[in-house]
């Protein structure tokens, strides 16, 4: 059914999609809307779920842990602070290999306060074993949470999407919301590790030998490296049912190309208009967009070998890159433009100006897109 | 897939045999038992056992704390040094 | 009553478990053993460590290690995943003074939403897992690791914050009074909604008492006045051994039982003086609460 919705509206229809049967979230702008909309589907009756509404963001994971460890699947949003207050529940959901999946509105960190996007607060999971993806558009936020169910369930691993702040969360867009009887073709019955149940006199998570402990992070490191396969079948799968299919990245135009641009979330579609505007003078630019930044793409990236390649972050390492342009600079050689940081504007005509000085090779190692 | 580590069984003894804790040992005295089940009731390891009326004390794991002989009327269990 | 009781109760923890020498919360454990189909739900604290080292379970019931303010909403969860499912089951929360005060927040809005668990906080006023620190419960002037010289903060009562929630289960208990106990859980246990039960905890390494005193000071502290049993079920009431201590005069003085710990070693008369008055102002509260 085609229809205009917001990012935001997005997810919450694609969360009804999925059949979650536990929500729990505490608001925070620009997430709110999410969690607002779940709240009416619930007591509407369109949405046969419970709604749990929490104390803290710290509770509202560790509620859809409770709920998703008794077998049930649970839901959660949050963005920037929310994220960081939580931040404790994520790591311990991710080695409890619990399945999950949450949404982050993504909003830089303060003081100052400010609400709008930049891609620091979920980058902060990248250690912790969560899958990290990120949507470009509000389709893909739709698309991409239930592909998340699937895919988080599938390796019991905890999947996170990330929409950027107010750019996709408040915009609204054309997209096209699937029906049940295809979203229910498309998720299988949910399945984990274990479950918890007053039956089976199991304890979970006893203090445990360091030598075991460090199995299960090389065990999660596999199955990370597993999930690569899983996330590209659930993609083609996606395709053959609804029509767009999903990998670990989008190539866009980099075939042929001697600079490729990488980078990741909403401003890709502009950076994709401004590859065009390039490419219209004979440049021969690409994008290769991460859908994915966990599991981290390198065999993808790798391809990139023999061309310039620039990463746009919008994010900052306090290393001496910016996060991505790190993960890329491991894989291969690569400029670093840091952008768009607290929610900085990069309008396209900015991109063709930024993309044409590095096709010009004015762009010497990491450089700083201020205004 | 390493999940392993998260789960654990119910065990006996998981802390080896705690008996080897004690410094005293509970001495039951039949005779004076009157039954009451305080000494049940309050050991906090488990390692008493009732039977009818009477007790019995489960040496292996006891880890001779002296509540037992601290809550019993009839003083029907002492304490005595182990050496 | 008591005859049926030391029927039924038997210890969740199997021998040679990793608690200390006397450990109230050895004790005060085995009333859960009189609940139905029981999930137990524990964060950080000392039952963290009695629950024993991967693989084994010290423990003969299902349970799960939560971070340490979580328990309540984790338990929040299962109990609305049970409900959903149709499982029977009391989801109970077995936490200390430790993470009802790191995760006070967390506790508080568990109790506003009514989540249908049982959440006891075995008190032995301190962090006494990570070796005896000051908590908000420890006991005025106690000496802590870090209160060497006494408590100089104020000492909060949990139980009646609790019931001010306005939840349909609130009460206190002892381990040294374990029938008073296994009575509360069992009325508990029939009541839907939040309940709540503050367990006083006495703990020989933490007070410095010898191990064998656990239950003669928890008796103590209820005898002088120091810890009230009451419980609230829709109306307030004093039960037990508190019953016959709501008159000063039958009470036994404070200064006996703070004397046979460690933990108040050095306390001066004055300092007894302004705790015995402390305790008088809690007494002149549960009065009036009982007349409400």
């Amino acid at each position: 059914m085609r229809t205009i919705l917001t990012g935001n509206y997005a997810v919450a229809e694609a969360v009804r999609l999925s059949r979650v049967k536990v929500i729990a979230a505490y608001p925070i702008t620009p997430q709110t809307t999410i969690v607002e909309r779940l709240a009416e589907m619930v007591e509407s009756g369109e949405l046969d779920a419970e709604f749990v509404r929490v104390d803290s963001e710290h509770s509202a994971l560790a509620v859809v842990y409770g709920s998703a460890t008794a077998g049930l699947r649970s839901f959660t949003a949050t963005s920037s602070h929310g994220l960081l207050y939580m931040y404790e529940m994520c790591w311990w959901v991710a080695n409890a290999r619990i399945p999950l999946v949450m949404a982050v509105v993504t909003r830089t960190i303060g003081p100052p306060w400010n609400i709008h996007t930049d891609h620091t607060d979920i980058l902060t999971l990248r250690d912790s074993g969560w899958i990290i993806a990120m949507a470009e558009n509000v389709q893909e936020a739709l698309d991409l949470t239930i592909q998340g169910f699937r895919i988080s369930e599938e390796v019991n691993l905890p999947f996170v999407v990330g929409l950027d702040a107010f750019v996709l969360s408040h915009t609204a867009e054309v997209v096209d919301v699937p029906s049940q009887e295809d979203v229910d073709l498309f998720l299988p019955e949910r399945r984990q590790a274990y479950v918890l149940n007053p039956n089976d006199a199991i304890a979970i998570g006893n203090i445990a030998q360091n030598e075991h402990m460090m199995r299960l992070r090389f065990e999660m490191a596999k199955d990370m490296e597993k999930s690569k396969d899983v996330i590209e079948d659930a993609g083609k799968e996606f395709g053959e049912i609804f029509g767009r299919s999903y990998g670990l990245v989008e190539h866009y135009r980099t075939e042929d190309a001697d600079y490729v641009v990488v980078m990741s979330g909403a401003w890709c579609g502009d950076a994709k208009e401004a590859i065009d505007v390039l490419r219209e003078k004979g440049i021969k630019i690409g994008l290769l967009k991460l859908s994915y930044i966990r599991p981290f793409p390198r065999e993808e990236i790798r391809k990139l070998d023999g061309k310039d390649v620039l990463v746009v972050d919008r994010s900052f390492s306090m290393s001496y890159k910016g996060i991505l342009g790190l993960e890329v600079g491991s894989v291969l050689d690569c400029k670093n433009v840091i952008a768009g940081l607290c929610g900085v504007d990069v309008s396209v005509e900015e991109f063709v100006k930024m993309f044409k000085m590095f096709t010009n090779g004015e762009i010497r190692d990491v450089e700083w897109w201020l205004k | 897939m390493g999940v392993d580590v998260l789960i654990s069984k119910p065990s006996k003894g998981s802390s080896g045999k705690t008996g080897l804790w004690r410094t005293f040992k509970p001495v039951y005295y039949e005779e004076r038992c009157i039954g009451c089940g305080e000494c049940y009731l309050y050991c906090p390891e488990d390692c008493i056992v009732m039977k009818g009326l009477k007790v019995e004390i489960d040496y292996e794991f006891c880890k001779g704390c002296g509540i037992c002989s601290n809550v019993c009327p009839a003083n029907a269990i002492e304490m005595v040094k182990e050496l | 009553m008591k005859r049926d009781v030391i029927r039924e109760i038997e210890s969740p923890l199997l021998p040679g478990n990793p608690a200390c020498q006397g450990c109230p919360h050895a004790i005060g454990l085995k009333a859960i053993s009189l609940l139905k189909n029981p999930v137990l739900v524990i964060p950080a604290g000392c039952t963290t460590v009695i629950a024993g080292i991967q693989p084994k379970s010290s423990f003969k019931l299902p349970l799960i290690h939560v971070p340490f303010a979580s328990a309540p909403a984790v338990a929040c969860g299962l109990s609305k995943a049970y409900e959903r499912a149709g499982i029977d089951s009391t989801v109970v929360v077995w936490m200390g003074d430790g993470a009802a005060d790191i995760g006070f927040a967390t506790l508080s809005g568990s109790a506003v939403r009514n989540d249908n668990i049982m959440v006891i906080v075995s008190d032995n006023e301190a962090y006494m897992n990570t070796g005896i620190q000051m908590s908000s419960t420890t006991f005025w002037k106690a000496k802590t690791t870090t209160s060497p010289t006494g408590k100089t903060e104020e000492k909060k009562d949990l139980a009646l914050i609790m019931l001010m929630h306005r939840v349909p289960y609130v009460a206190t208990a002892s381990v040294g009074y374990m029938l008073d106990f296994a009575e509360k859980l069992k009325k508990a246990e029939k009541v839907k909604g939040f309940r709540f039960i503050h367990l006083h905890s006495p703990c020989p390494p933490g007070w410095r008492f010898d191990s064998s005193k656990t239950v003669e000071i928890a008796r103590m502290a209820v005898k002088c006045g120091a810890w009230i049993l009451w419980e609230y079920d829709g109306k307030f009431r004093l039960t037990g051994a508190s019953r016959r201590y709501r008159v000063k005069s039958k009470r036994i003085p404070v200064k006996d039982y703070l004397c046979v710990q460690g933990r108040f070693r050095g306390l001066k008369e004055e300092d007894i003086k302004e705790i015995e008055k402390k305790i008088d102002e809690v007494w002149r509260l549960i009065d009036l609460l009982e007349k409400v």
